[in-house]
């Protein structure tokens, strides 16, 4: 970073140049951070009146009557990112392992290319990818198949973040438990993986806050639910889900709640992010931008 | 009869455990895979019934069986288009704030400041939109841009604030962080001495930052716009919630849209007949290999730049 | 344009890197300055054009005049110091975006608006200058700046350098990074352009220093030791600490 240089002597059209363009990067960065101030301001002032012991513990009221919540949608998204866990953690974490120990070659570069490629796939084509592949087979909408879209958009993301933090764990290491006589596959696990282990959590809780906001791919998959449902088998609510319906929907109350339960998941995400960020620094959090 | 030595049950054991890795990759593989098929197969009947026509034809007529994907793929293409030309010069700006010209303590604090926007879900952004920002637009912005550039003939007709405009500026907060966020990491990479020989040339900051930074980083600025425009054509939620879902073509900014992310979303679930569902699963398929593309292209421009130097950036 | 230094402090943050340097140097002529590494010679020569408080945490006080313009006066502008005062580095640094063409061409659109043709003729005259027109006049446009071999890189620099008409021209180590040929081609080109500009180069080869300077300075530990006809420093140094430097005793 360079501080502006003085310019007496130096050519007024120069001058007024590197002054224009001094003031239109800070109006930039000004520009920039309004709309994130706005976006917060208006989730606290609109919502914050909503959001009590009461509307994080029950569910929707029907239309007309005062109340309701987004307890079962609270309950739904648990149950849901539950499920996509179970798929995208182990699997991520192993692509990762298999890229980072084992992957030379042909193979590791096609499969890193298509992690790239399914990273880029839009969330609302993933959600009919499994509607077709779940859903129909089903014959109805699901926790289960809502957890499964979820938790293939975690792998890319997971594997990436497993592979670059055990690359980083130095060869003598590894070497150091090799020449020990430990088994390959336990160096791995018990040293490689154990070192880098603080590295590959903050991954797994980033691709976390990452898919926690989607709505897209539970729109076809999970659809949602105005009861309480602990069913993997059955439609279920997602607090992203809930909001949408009740943005969407013509009655004011609703709203109201929409602004509440945004107000509660972005709290519960900017959370995870900002831990992620204090436990972890800087470098982890490109990850996800 | 055989002994097992530790050797040999440590040798399997490595064995399972390697392929054990090996097949959570290949999942990987398998997914994208299986995707892509789904995707193809489940849009056969449209592909049969109106083959590549399907794409520049107009109608969208569930109830007479009539469907062309034009009007979404205008749509979706318009309002990136229009997020880029408002995010570019944002993010750009941005990006050589914090690494050319911002003081030290602020620069972490901006850049996640920059990160912090990245991580707000699409819903929220949407709700925001709808209600804040529309009115605003409808207010405001709409009526003044009539004003000044009407003559145009971009912004005719009534200021509804929901349409084109609105999911155009929403989708540029969205796409501002990824563009900010990789063109800070291509701008970084440029060597300090290119930037020492600039000023040894007797350049003012700016024109150090123009002749020795940019222009050395511009291959990768390209993939970072590129990456956000990715981004910006497969968004679905935030669009769809102020973009107005009409599928029509208007030159007017201020009409309403559709895209093909958004009538996915509005319709998929109530769509009744197999042609209908076909259809729109065609239009995801469109949506996926446009994405693809135009990801891949991206990451070929930046990887260009910052060859050897690990960046992370997801799309 | 001769260059008068007198009492110059440096620091890096908190570190101090020259103590008190004052000397003359005479205009016209090369003025080697040598030393073991970490001496501060590098950074004595990036404090005649102002680039050493380009990094963060870094400061200078003293008084340099060059001709008659006290560079670190109030009125001066580092920007204006650093058009008058040119610098090559020690590892070539082309401009690989921009054609050679365009990279000698570069200081000068900085400075004015120059027609097409007066551009052509300052772009010659700094390749011919530099030695190098006659290896690239008919690529000028058409290859960049960086495809050329580390020799021709680096007379590129040169010519960059030439091309703003600085009074006065600072090599950091400029044959460093390159091979004997290049070397010698480079030291070649000071011959000739003494006449037209004042040279200081730093360098770490004696020998170097030996067959092309006029005067040599001799720092150590960030003090100018000794500073005289480069003759008299080779071969009848006044200080011990000189004369075990050029005998290869230490550094």
């Amino acid at each position: 970073m360079l501080k502006s240089q003085p310019t007496r002597n130096v050519a007024w059209t120069r001058v007024l140049a590197d002054r224009a363009a001094t003031g239109a990067a800070w109006l930039a960065a000004l520009l920039v951070i309004s709309p994130l101030i706005a976006i917060f301001g208006y989730l606290v002032v609109r919502g914050a009146s909503a959001v009590n012991w009461a509307f994080l513990t029950h569910a929707p009221r029907p239309v007309g009557e005062a109340g309701g919540g987004i307890g079962n949608a609270i309950v739904g998204s648990a149950l849901i990112l539950g499920i996509s866990s179970l798929l995208g953690v182990p699997l991520g974490i192993g692509a990762g392992v298999y890229l980072a120990e084992y992957g030379r070659g042909r193979l590791a570069t096609l499969v890193r290319f298509t992690a790239d490629v399914l990273n880029g796939v839009p969330s609302i084509v993933m959600g009919i990818a499994v509607y077709a592949l779940v859903v129909l087979q089903q014959k109805h909408f699901s926790a289960f198949a809502g957890g499964i879209a979820l938790g293939i958009m975690m792998i890319p993301t997971i594997a990436r973040t497993t592979e670059e933090m055990l690359l980083m764990v130095p060869r003598p290491v590894r070497e150091a438990a090799l020449g020990l006589g430990v088994s390959e596959w336990r160096t791995v696990l018990s040293v490689s993986l154990r070192t880098a282990l603080p590295g590959v959590i903050t991954g797994v809780m980033l691709a976390f806050a990452r898919i926690a906001g989607e709505a897209a791919p539970l729109l076809f998959t999970a659809f949602g639910n105005q009861f309480w449902n602990l069913n993997v088998n059955q439609p279920t609510a997602a607090l992203p889900l809930q909001i949408y319906n009740y943005a969407l929907s013509p009655y004011d109350e609703w709203h109201q709640q929409a602004w509440a339960g945004a107000l509660v998941l972005i709290v519960l995400i900017v959370g995870t992010v900002c831990l992620v960020r204090l436990i972890a620094g800087r470098g982890v959090m490109k990850g996800t931008a | 009869m055989r002994r097992w030595t530790a050797g040999t049950k440590v040798r399997i054991a490595d064995a399972i455990f390697r392929h054990a890795m090996g097949a959570c990759a290949l999942s990987v593989l398998a997914v994208v895979a299986l995707i892509l098929i789904e995707l193809v197969w489940q849009s056969q009947l449209s592909l049969h019934a109106f083959g590549w026509k399907f794409f520049s034809r107009q109608a969208w007529d569930p109830v007479a069986g009539d469907f062309g994907a034009l009007p979404f793929i205008y749509g979706t293409l318009l309002s990136s288009l229009l997020a880029l030309a408002i995010a570019v010069p944002l993010a750009l700006g941005l990006a050589v704030y914090i690494t050319e010209m911002c003081s030290p303590r602020f620069r972490g604090a901006l850049a996640f400041t920059s990160d912090l926007l990245a991580a707000i879900p699409s819903v929220i952004y949407g709700l925001w939109a709808m209600f804040v920002m529309v009115p605003l637009v409808r207010r405001y912005v709409e009526p003044w841009l009539a004003a000044t550039l009407g003559w145009t003939g971009l912004f005719e007709g009534p200021p509804y604030g929901i349409g084109m405009l609105a999911a155009g500026i929403i989708l540029s907060i969205m796409v501002l962080p990824i563009i900010s966020s990789i063109t800070r990491e291509v701008l970084v990479a440029v060597p300090r001495h290119q930037r020492e020989a600039a000023l040894a040339l007797g350049a003012t900051r700016w024109e150090m930052i123009r002749i020795g930074v940019l222009r050395n980083a511009r291959a990768g600025i390209v993939g970072a716009i590129i990456l956000g425009l990715g981004r910006a054509l497969g968004e679905t939620m935030a669009v769809t919630m102020v973009i107005g879902n009409r599928p029509a073509i208007a030159k007017s900014l201020f009409a309403p849209g559709y895209t093909m992310a958004s009538v996915i979303a509005n319709e998929f679930s109530e769509a009744t007949g197999d042609l209908y569902l076909s259809a729109l699963v065609e239009i995801g398929l469109a949506l996926l290999l446009l994405t693809l593309v135009v990801n891949a292209l991206a990451r070929l421009l930046v990887w260009s730049v910052t060859r050897g130097m690990p960046v992370s950036s997801n799309a | 344009m001769n260059i008068s230094v007198r009492e110059l402090n440096a620091w890096f943050g908190r570190t101090q890197a020259l103590y008190d340097i004052s000397m003359e140097i005479p205009a016209n002529q090369v003025t080697a300055i040598i030393g073991p590494s970490g001496c501060g010679k590098s950074t004595f020569v990036r404090c005649l054009n102002r680039m050493h408080e380009t990094l963060p945490g870094t400061r200078v006080e003293g008084y340099v005049e060059v001709g008659s313009i006290e560079i670190y006066g109030n009125g001066t502008s580092p920007v204006e110091v650093r058009r008058r005062v040119g610098m090559v580095f020690q590892k070539p640094n082309p401009f690989p975006a921009m054609s050679i063409y365009d990279n000698v061409a570069a200081g000068l659109k900085l400075n004015g608006s120059y027609s097409r043709r007066e551009l052509d003729q300052v772009v010659e005259h700094a390749l011919r200058m530099a030695a190098l027109w006659d290896e690239v006049k008919d690529q000028l446009k058409k290859q960049s700046g960086a495809s050329l071999s580390g020799g021709q890189q680096q007379r590129l620099c040169i010519a960059r350098a030439l091309a703003v008409q600085p009074e006065v021209l600072l090599m950091d180590e400029p044959a460093s990074a390159l091979d004997p040929i290049s070397t010698a081609k480079v030291e070649e080109l000071l011959f000739q352009l003494r006449s037209q500009y004042t040279i200081v180069i730093v360098t770490h080869n004696m020998q170097q220093a030996a067959r092309v300077a006029d005067s040599t300075g001799f720092f150590l530990l960030g003090k100018l030791i000794e500073y005289d006809k480069t003759e008299r420093i080779f071969t009848t140094p006044a200080d011990k600490r000189t004369e075990d430097y050029v005998t290869g005793r230490f550094g």
